[in-house]
């Protein structure tokens, strides 16, 4: 990963070389996101590499889910681009979106969602063949949801339906995961769950970009953090923590700070 | 029992109850994907515009019929032949020719207007479907050729007395646009599913959202304007949505509720249609009733067991 607009790029080009050998799967290039005019995030520009754990971090309002549903190609940009590299296409990333009303009582089981992963791979035919069906058992059971394939959606707890999203993202790819707040609303238990099950992901080569609320668990399970507010930082993990969030976080400047540090849930 | 025997020997009986049961089987397809896409409104919205179309297409049937007989299409004779020849295909489809292409574009037009978020789009299809209903109402009175226009906007809005007037041509017609409408679910089954759930994830992963929505609104179409011969076009949405409303309380997954509904209204409909026989009541009201009816036993059994399969 590397920043290509701020000055900080020159501070860290020699501890980032190593990394940047790893091929690129995503740009942002000078990005400008925003709606009616407004603009939320100005001249953003980063690049994901095949293997990253990106966290995006902001405050609420920010544009960090206006920043996804851009990459996903959801949205249009003011001004800029992304650029999918390295043969990526939108068939090859798995989404775990904000859980939508519609889905509190919607009549589907848990193999029913995790089947409509495939959806993409389906291309010019109209039924889930036998792989997609047994590859959708293998990924509720990576998840630990296999016991629950036949129980309907709206009655599972918190926990167990971001496992039934995270099983249907894993089943549209492998190659590259984008999270938008995956453990919003969870309890504790059930989020240290959830980020060993993504950080497992990650560790088998999955590129991870998810959207988060956690600092303390962006620092730590992240290797890359995307600050996105007024001013911008993109660096990794370490960076963000040694040099950036330091300088935020001085006694004077209280009230600029964007999250309130708490104990990480493990 | 017996005069139910002694009905069903008359081939008017028959037709009636295949349409009925062909009808509302169609019509309960979609009920799940109406009810939670909040698509409602369409199906709603879209039988007034059918009333509307049904009006214009009588007008129109009527124009063209006396069209053909003025003195210049009676001289250029190829041409009067086809006015009356295509007046005389109105007739024969119950102006389906007309009807069926009218509701299918209002779909279309009304899916748009419903996404647009800046118009107000419930606000937007009301507009349109009480305009519709009221445009229909006055074609209908300056037109009729009928003396008991009461009557037949009666039978427009809630359906014929009885539909034991069918002609075998009626089945026919049923039967192909129910072979259709149930092929396309059961193909786009997978793609109707997955953009019903979640449109974003669809979208996202390079789903074609936009036209699985089309299709679905094409379909409510097609239904709509099948199922308004039989109930008329007030109580249309009842045979969607009921339906689906029921298997929801039983079913728990999108299969289990989408096989339950369709059983439901295939015996709602076999049950109306006798008991309409019988009782000699209005069909689609009764159809109606028995659907209500199978509701509130579905709730109470609802809270006993589910069904997921």
């Amino acid at each position: 990963m590397e920043l290509e607009k701020q000055e900080m790029n020159e501070n860290r080009s020699a501890g980032t070389e190593k990394k940047e050998k790893r091929p690129a799967e995503l740009s942002c290039r000078d990005l400008t996101l925003g709606y009616d005019g407004k603009e939320l995030v100005s001249h953003l520009s980063c690049t994901v590499r095949k293997g990253d754990y990106l966290c995006i971090i902001g405050e609420n309002g920010a544009g960090k889910s206006t920043l996804m549903r851009t990459i996903l190609g959801l949205q249009k940009p003011m001004s800029g681009s992304v650029v999918y590299e390295n043969g990526l296409t939108s068939q090859l990333i798995g989404y775990l979106p904000q859980q939508t009303e519609v889905q509190r009582d919607f009549p589907a089981s848990v193999r029913e969602i995790v089947l409509s992963g495939f959806q993409a791979q389906l291309k010019k035919s109209f039924f889930y063949s036998r792989e997609m069906k047994a590859a959708a058992e293998e990924n509720m059971r990576i998840m630990g949801i296999e016991h629950l394939a036949r129980e309907s959606f709206s009655t599972l707890s918190g926990g167990q339906k971001q496992r039934v999203l995270l099983a249907r993202a894993i089943s549209a790819s492998r190659r590259m995961l984008l999270l938008d707040e995956p453990v919003a609303g969870l309890d504790p238990a059930a989020t240290a769950d959830l980020y060993s099950l993504i950080e497992r992901l990650n560790r088998e080569g999955t590129t991870i970009v998810m959207i988060s609320h956690d600092l303390a668990a962006a620092v730590e399970y992240a290797s890359h953090i995307l600050y996105v507010g007024k001013e911008l930082f993109f660096g990794t993990a370490e960076e963000y923590h040694r040099n950036w969030l330091g300088r935020r976080h001085n006694p004077g400047d209280e009230k600029t700070r964007p999250y309130v540090r708490r104990p990480h849930p493990m | 029992m017996n005069s139910i025997i002694t009905y069903l020997q008359y081939p008017f009986a028959r037709y009636a109850l295949i349409v009925g049961v062909l009808v509302a089987l169609c019509a309960s397809l979609l009920g799940v994907t109406l009810v939670l896409k909040r698509f409602s409104f369409i199906g709603d919205g879209l039988s007034h515009v059918a009333f509307g179309a049904i009006a214009v297409a009588s007008v129109v049937q009527l124009g063209l019929t006396t069209l053909s007989h003025t003195a210049f299409f009676q001289k250029v004779s190829f041409l009067g032949n086809g006015l009356s020849a295509f007046a005389e295909l109105m007739k024969n489809t119950n102006n389906m020719v007309i009807v069926l292409p009218l509701t299918v574009l209002a779909a279309i037009l009304l899916l748009r207007t419903g996404q647009n978020t800046r118009i107000k789009g419930d606000a937007a299809i009301a507009m349109i479907s009480v305009s519709a209903l009221a445009g229909g109402y006055i074609l209908m009175a300056l037109f009729s050729t009928s003396s008991n226009l009461a009557g037949d906007v009666c039978s427009t809005l809630f359906g014929s007395q009885s539909i034991l007037t069918l002609g075998i041509s009626d089945v026919v017609f049923c039967a192909v646009l129910s072979v259709i409408s149930a092929g396309l679910f059961v193909l786009f089954y997978n793609r109707i599913f997955a953009v019903t759930f979640d449109e974003n994830f669809s979208k996202a992963v390079g789903t074609k959202t936009s036209a699985v929505n089309l299709l679905i609104a094409v379909m409510i179409a097609l239904i709509i304007v099948l199922a308004m011969s039989l109930v008329g076009s007030l109580l249309v949405s009842a045979l969607i949505i009921f339906p689906a409303l029921s298997a929801m309380r039983v079913a728990k997954s999108f299969r289990s509720v989408t096989v339950v509904s369709v059983i439901l209204a295939g015996f709602s409909a076999l049950f109306g249609v006798l008991l309409s026989i019988l009782l000699s009541t209005p069909v689609g009201a009764t159809i109606v009733m028995v659907e209500l009816l199978v509701f509130f036993i579905m709730s109470i059994a609802g809270r006993f067991h589910a069904l997921s399969f």
